[in-house]
């Protein structure tokens, strides 16, 4: 866990903004201004924000599919931004990506063995010819399809059944690091979980690590080892998943996880919700010092002139790092452990819910929304007649190191 | 008794494995049961025939004149009558389909390489490549396909031995020349549309050379309009070369072609219209068939009209 396979360090990515007659450039779009992280091998480091903060083109800029304005990215000790023609390709095999709509990122017209192959083809060193069909019907195996659909075209598929064929030819050729870009996003919340747990499957498999980017917190939570908050092409907090979630320490956290929906209709009203005002500065034009103040609710006049840099701040408990000057924990989320609660008889509906659901499980009560996901999981909804009858049972996670603490 | 309820809710859900299904293959589905497709590929088949092995329809020799015989009406001797020099109409009219057929396939080709290729370098690259290509390509287009034929047939003339072959290729490359930038303003959109699609992105991930990802991403997905649009070009390729003979600088006899006969023809239009008559009607059937089946195909490939 601890050697670090991928370094980003001051990352810039600016689109030159053109006008005029002449087409000449008027100004620049930052998408990613000066993003430096680290990831550490077989971990998940989650990147959340809303949108048009700058996430996918990071993803992009760190595929090397955008080239960076500045900065540099060190790959597995080897600095990628200067790798050119055959020695970049060689390093494409150790890293890949997965995109959010499975339903562009398909090529229509060829088939399933098609696509997980192309891999192969690229990289004709990798696999003997002979071998490929067979190694194509093993990573439709891994992913939880049927490896006799080989010769099928996307659109004979659902949504996350092509998301898992993507998935399959981005680990065909055994990369190191998965860069995630909303791979889930565009799913339905049951088909989510599944594909959400076949990528912690892999990772536990192949020894992956992912760069996990997203703008659904509790996905990003549920996956995530550390997580990465973005406003504006910034990093503006970074941490492991416990720090981020627990003990936010920058206010856009704080005012993004208030925002969370808590399940659990004991906490209705009492919970304190951070609304922020006005809508995200133009990332062409950010404001001065801190990129959060124009809609911060602790900005003070330090702010507009001072940029707060990402630096370890205190938190409470410990400290991790945070761009913010008035950098101080604020307990964001109070959920309370229900599971050994009655059910409240004025919410019928709830236990209505789960006496069909957990008639044939343990009889535990759902306590938080992971458990829900497994719930839904262990009913066995499958995703149509194409499935396999016994598809569902090979991704249900049922591994009880995995399930989290309700009380978080 | 579970076994046949499972069968029933699922059916053919086990044998339906390995069934594979394309676009072409849809495409090809819903031509089947057009009729009018099937109509057009009957009238181009012929066509195709007819310039192909033109003694098949007729063994009258096309090249003979009997001066003693002009003009004459349709008879069992001539189905089609005889023309002002004593031709048999039907003869002439047989081989004149292939002039026509070698006309239109060959410019519809040529255009669909050079105007595919440049639409596709420059969609792809994009960039000033683009802006340079695509310019070019404006002026081409503000040429009118016929008034450029003309201009250009009018300062090559055919001389009076020039050999068949290069009278037709001449034709051909003219057409051609002021043919390519429909195809290829069509292909540059169509490649523009696929290319910011993520599949592209991910073969570019992979690291697949530019060439892997026009050849096998951007190609199939990019192709259908453009050959659409080649086959409609056809009937249009057709219809210039008949009109550049009929003005008397496309073919020239002795080469025959439906054009040449119509310009014929001309001279004696009010008294004896057959023989106007028999040429434009092929002229006409044939642009047709290849009009018609080029909407066949667009709409076979179109997935919103199905």
């Amino acid at each position: 866990m601890a050697d670090v396979i991928l370094k980003a360090d001051n990352l810039f990515k600016h689109y030159p903004i053109k006008g005029g007659v002449l087409r000449r450039t008027v100004g620049h779009v930052k998408a990613v201004d000066g993003v430096s992280f680290e990831l550490q091998r077989g971990e998940t480091l989650g990147i959340v924000g809303e949108s048009g903060c700058g996430k996918s083109t990071l993803g992009r800029v760190l595929m090397r599919l955008e080239e960076p304005t500045s900065g540099t990215v060190n790959f597995d000790g080897v600095d990628m931004y200067s790798q050119s023609g055959s020695a970049m390709r060689k390093m494409r095999r150790d890293i890949q990506i997965v995109f959010q709509d499975p339903y562009t990122s398909l090529n229509p017209r060829k088939t399933v063995g098609d696509i997980i192959g192309e891999p192969f083809e690229i990289h004709p060193d990798v696999l003997p010819k002979g071998g490929r069909k067979a190694a194509v019907k093993e990573l439709l195996d891994l992913v939880g399809l049927n490896p006799e659909h080989i010769n099928r075209y996307p659109h004979q598929f659902s949504g996350g059944q092509r998301q898992r064929i993507g998935i399959a030819r981005g680990i065909a050729l055994r990369p190191k690091v998965l860069i995630c870009d909303e791979p889930v996003s565009a799913l339905d919340v049951s088909v989510q979980a599944q594909v959400i747990n076949l990528m912690e499957k892999l990772q536990d498999e192949l020894g992956l690590s992912y760069i996990f980017i997203a703008h659904d917190l509790s996905v990003v939570r549920h996956i995530s080892d550390r997580v990465g908050v973005m406003y504006l092409g910034r990093m503006v907090e970074l941490g492991t998943e416990e720090e981020i979630y627990q003990r936010p320490t920058h206010p856009y956290t704080q005012a993004l996880l208030s925002a969370v929906p808590v399940p659990d209709p004991t906490m209705r009203g009492k919970r304190e919700q951070i609304v922020l005002t006005g809508d995200v500065p133009s990332p062409a034009n950010p404001p001065s010092g801190c990129r959060f103040h124009t809609r911060c609710f602790k900005a003070q006049d330090r702010c507009k002139t001072e940029d707060p840099e990402l630096l370890s701040r205190p938190d409470g408990h410990g400290e991790h790092r945070s761009a913010c000057l008035f950098a101080e924990p604020r307990v964001i989320v109070e959920t309370i452990d229900v599971t050994d609660l009655e059910p409240d008889a004025r919410f019928a509906s709830t236990e209505t819910v789960d006496q069909d659901a957990f008639a044939g499980g343990d009889g535990r009560l759902p306590a938080d929304a992971t458990s829900v996901v497994e719930r839904s999981h262990a009913t066995g909804e499958s995703e149509g007649p194409l499935d396999r009858p016994n598809d569902t049972h090979r991704l249900i996670d049922n591994d009880p190191a995995e399930k989290r603490d309700p009380s978080v | 008794m579970t076994e046949t309820i499972a069968a029933t809710v699922q059916p053919g859900a086990s044998d339906d494995v390995g069934e594979a299904r394309s676009l072409t293959q849809d495409a090809w589905r819903s031509l089947r049961k057009n009729k009018i497709f099937w109509f057009s590929v009957l009238l181009i088949g012929l066509f195709v025939l007819m310039a192909i092995w033109p003694s098949l329809f007729t063994n009258k020799d096309p090249g003979f004149g009997d001066i003693s015989n002009v003009r004459e009406r349709p008879s069992s001797a001539h189905w089609f009558g005889t023309d002002t020099q004593g031709y048999d109409i039907y003869a002439r009219t047989i081989y004149g389909a292939r002039a026509s057929i070698i006309v239109g396939i060959m410019a519809s080709l040529t255009t669909l390489l050079l105007g595919g290729l440049i639409g596709v370098l420059s969609g792809f690259y994009g960039g000033w490549f683009d802006a340079l290509l695509s310019r070019v390509t404006d002026i081409f287009y503000a040429i009118p396909l016929l008034l450029g034929g003309i201009l250009f047939m009018a300062s090559f003339p055919n001389g009076p031995n020039s050999s068949y072959f290069l009278v037709v290729a001449k034709v051909v490359l003219v057409l051609s020349i002021f043919g390519w930038p429909t195809i290829a303003r069509l292909m540059r959109s169509s490649v523009l549309q696929v290319k910011p699609n993520e599949y592209v992105l991910a073969a570019r991930a992979l690291g697949a050379s530019p060439w892997r990802i026009i050849r096998s991403h951007i190609l199939p997905n990019a192709l259908a309009p453009a050959i659409v649009v080649a086959t409609i070009n056809l009937g249009v390729f057709i219809v210039a070369e008949a009109t550049l003979s009929f003005l008397g600088i496309g073919l020239t006899p002795p080469a025959i072609s439906w054009g040449v006969a119509i310009s014929d023809a001309l001279s004696a239009i009010r008294t004896y219209p057959h023989v106007l008559f028999f040429p434009s009607l092929f002229l006409s059937l044939a642009v047709l068939a290849f009009i018609l089946l080029g909407d066949a195909v667009r709409d076979a490939f179109d997935p919103k009209s199905r």
